[in-house]
């Protein structure tokens, strides 16, 4: 359950907003508000996690502290997010990792870069590890297959199982109004919301981040790190494929479709989380809500240190710094694996699902 | 940094629409300008952080208007509301220039809405900002400030000297100390006094102490004050004022539009007698939006009660407070603190003498009561279905209409012969007058405080410079 407090700090929000209404073309949250007359829990969990942190609302607001009426709706919404990840965790008992988010990632980390350092060193031998390996199956003379594929094929699919639990438990206590009806077009709806982040495009002006000015940094940043990540995740799939169905054994050449979509993707996903990083470093904390930067920060540190372990791999692995390097970045990401569920990851999962509802209201309100 | 000791070409007093109107202008045109601003940067920029929309000519739809409004239309609807009260040059000049307004706001990075897919439909006659007033006042702060104009907060004027008539220095009460700041020019842009509760009860009476003030807590109208006292000529009257009813539970100060209420032509109305005093059905809402605040401060204690059912609620705009709400009318009078027979009195009598209809809330559907006093004439419904609601409510004033004459070049005219000042200039709500004699049309005092800020900016400009 999330607290008390700012569900009821929410509905107070909701309530203030739904009689001002001047912010409704910010973003979706406000139309979404004003297709109601009360704030449930269901409700306020829909809002809050279809709220992108834009901010525009915030500096826009005549209610805004020192106001009496004290109205901070990204800060209540962040929180009362934040609040909603751990109660929506599977297995549910793990909803304390939220807590101290980024101290659960870092030791994520330590983990996964110990577990691998350990597996490296305690079973290779050294002339193998510091040798210089090339062509066909350079990387398992080093980590052998079985040991990549298997531990991180299960946290993999422990961590997809782990956030689709938790996207249903999600959907489930949002409380979808009755007569709107989910259909493909509300989820193609959702999935364009995503691709194109137009929730932080203002009115063409971007958002109020990281301070009151309009910006599109924050939207150009998360698209980097997005499709970043995409492409490293196209190029993790091509290069399955070519291992499994065809036989072609990593590493594959630097013109090859995987490393081009993985260096392509690693460097967008070198540009994006450092982009995000320094706006958040920059960001004026008024509307922010304390709870999240831990977690903000370790994932994206997380991915920053994956994306650049992995591009230094490639330059390198014809060196005999390749062995520590191939072990550096697994652990990482193990540690991305291992945390996804546990982690600043599963906004896109709710975000998603909030963006999906809204685009279902929306064709059903019609 | 702004300097006190500097000798500015335009001191802009005030730090709403028309002031920064006018800085922006002048700035422009060359001049080195100094804003003035009585409240902390927070609370920077008056009444129109409150607002939401500008009215203007257009001969066509564009992205933020549904249609045409020629200027003629304008003007007739000018006439109609203030029953001739204004002056009609003034009046033609800001509502032809009005055609040139939101290109002119867009150029100084304010944004306005498109009309969203979903629930939100434009206006006409009303471009809509992008985030309200506020938006619309922080883009103009950030052009002011890019632009070199030079804004300090917290800087309070209380007098002005001058000299033959011309603008000498003002005396300004800033950082605990008053400092005599000196220009070639003034704006005065201060805006109205509508948070001067003594002002308010010279022209209303003691009833005044019971009357919330919808914006900024800083319009006391020392600079009107100062003008008048100075020999400059008024326009319309203190008693002049746009108020409308509001939860009388909202803040004494700034709470903006969230705390209206809009089921005063659904419900009926009684004052802390339980008695009803005025046709609740006279005219479609936003047309009697404005004569309700009056209405009510001029009831006992200036205090009324809308008094709904259960067919009501989701037929108007939310509100902020929730309403009292009660199973049974004498419940509910207890909860409105009023008496319980007298309220069910009321309410029974009013039900007894409804007459049969087809109750529509979207037009003047003339379901009425025959033989009460006064008659509801339109949207009559009995109030019979529990549980029932009621909002307690006070006047709101808005903005004041007391002003000072200016002419065509936003001059402020002294004495009876009415002669501009040489250097003194006004613009936004403390001239507004002029034009809004009386009445209300809503979107109308943000375009004279940006036609005249923008004309006094200029004037003020070139006075200096030349």
């Amino acid at each position: 359950m999330p607290l008390v407090d700012t569900i009821k700090e929410a509905e107070r929000l909701m309530t203030i907003c739904n009689a001002c209404r001047y912010c409704e073309g910010f973003c979706a949250v406000f139309p979404a508000m004003e297709r109601r007359k009360t704030f449930g829990e269901g409700d306020l969990t829909y809002l809050a996690n279809l709220c992108h942190g834009c901010q525009g609302c915030y500096y826009a607001c005549q209610y805004a502290p020192p106001h009496e009426f004290e109205v901070n709706v990204p800060q209540t919404l962040a929180t009362l997010r934040a609040e909603t990840y751990a109660d929506f965790v599977w297995p549910g008992f793990l909803g304390a990792l939220f807590r101290k988010n980024g101290v659960v990632v870092s030791l994520g980390m330590a983990l996964g870069l110990g577990f691998l350092l350990l597996l490296l060193f305690g079973m290779q031998d050294m002339s193998i590890i510091f040798g210089s390996h090339t062509g066909e199956g350079a990387f398992y003379r080093v980590i052998p297959y079985a040991a990549m594929v298997w531990p991180f094929g299960l946290v993999f699919a422990f961590a997809v199982f782990s956030m689709i639990m938790g996207g249903v438990s999600y959907w489930r206590s949002t409380a979808v109004p009755s007569g709107v009806r989910l259909s493909i077009g509300a989820i193609l709806g959702g999935v364009w919301d995503v691709l194109t982040l137009k929730n932080l495009g203002g009115a063409g002006g971007g958002c109020n981040y990281p301070d009151e000015s309009f910006s599109g940094m924050r939207r150009l940043f998360h698209h980097f790190t997005f499709y970043g990540f995409m492409l490293c995740f196209a190029a993790t799939s091509v290069a399955t494929i070519y291992d499994h169905w065809f036989g072609w054994i990593a590493p594959y050449s630097f013109t090859s479709l995987p490393v081009l979509l993985g260096t392509v993707g690693g460097i967008g996903l070198l540009i994006g989380p450092a982009g995000l990083m320094k706006l958040k470093i920059d960001a004026d904390p008024a509307p922010r809500a304390r709870e999240l930067v831990g977690m903000d920060v370790a994932f994206l540190m997380l991915l920053f240190l994956v994306s650049f372990t992995g591009l230094a791999l490639m330059v390198l692995r014809e060196t005999s710094a390749m062995g520590t390097l191939l072990a550096v970045h697994l652990g990482f990401v193990l540690a991305l694996f291992a945390t996804l569920p546990y982690g600043k990851m599963v906004h896109g999962v709710y975000r998603f699902l909030a963006l999906v509802q809204d685009a279902a209201e929306q064709k059903s309100h019609h | 940094m702004a300097d006190l000791t500097q000798n500015y070409d335009v001191l802009v007093i005030g730090a709403g629409n028309a002031a920064l109107c006018a800085a922006i202008t002048a700035r422009l045109e060359g001049a080195r300008v100094l804003v003035l601003e009585a409240a902390p940067s927070h609370s920077r920029g008056g009444n129109s952080r409150h607002t939401r929309n500008i009215r203007y000519a257009h001969n066509e739809a564009t992205d933020y208007v549904t249609g045409p409004y020629p200027v003629g239309e304008y003007i007739e609807d000018l006439m109609r509301v203030t029953a001739g009260k204004t002056n009609e040059t003034l009046a033609g000049m800001v509502l032809e220039q009005s055609e040139q307004v939101v290109d002119w706001m867009q150029d100084q990075g304010v944004r306005f809405q498109k009309p969203l897919s979903g629930t939100i439909g434009l206006g006409r006659t009303n471009a809509f900002f992008f985030g309200g007033g506020k938006a619309m006042m922080n883009s103009y702060y950030a052009r002011a400030e890019n632009l070199g104009v030079e804004i300090l907060y917290e800087a309070e004027v209380t007098g002005l000297t001058l000299n033959d008539g011309r603008f000498a220095y003002a005396q300004v009460l800033h950082g605990g100390q008053m400092h005599d700041v000196s220009a070639r020019s003034l704006v005065v842009a201060s805006g109205g006094f509508e948070a001067n509760i003594e002002w308010l009860k010279e022209a209303w009476g003691e009833g005044a102490e019971n009357f919330l003030i919808r914006g900024t807590p800083f319009n006391k109208g020392a600079l009107l004050r100062v003008l008048l006292d100075h020999g400059a000529q008024p326009v319309s009257e203190a008693d002049q004022c746009h108020a409308v009813p509001i939860d009388a539970r909202s803040p004494k100060f700034d709470g903006g539009i969230a705390t209206r209420v809009d089921c005063v032509i659904y419900s009926i109305m009684v004052n802390k007698h339980a008695k009803r005093f005025y046709d609740e059905g006279e005219d479609i809402w936003p047309k009697r939006y404005a004569i309700w605040g009056r209405l009510v401060g001029q009831q006992p204690d200036q205090i009324a009660y809308a008094v709904i059912d259960s067919k009501i609620p989701g037929l108007f705009m939310p509100t902020v407070f929730p309403a009292f709400e009660a199973n049974t009318i004498p419940e509910l009078a207890e909860k409105l603190e009023l008496d319980a027979d007298a309220l069910e009195k009321t309410v029974t009598d009013y039900n007894a003498i409804v007459e049969p209809g087809d109750f529509d809330p979207t037009r003047l559907d003339g379901c009425h009561t025959k033989g009460a006093s006064p008659e509801k004439t339109n949207w009559a419904q009995k109030i019979d279905t529990p549980p029932f609601y009621g909002y307690p409510l006070r006047p709101g004033i808005t903005f004041t209409y007391l002003g000072v004459e200016v002419d065509e070049k936003a001059r402020v005219l002294f004495g009876r012969e009415r002669k501009p000042a040489s250097n003194i200039y006004a613009a936004g709500e403390v001239m507004a007058g002029n034009i809004l004699g009386q009445g209300y049309v809503g979107g109308l005092g943000l375009l004279i405080g940006n036609v005249f800020g923008r004309i006094a900016g200029q004037e003020a400009a070139r006075r200096a410079t030349s």
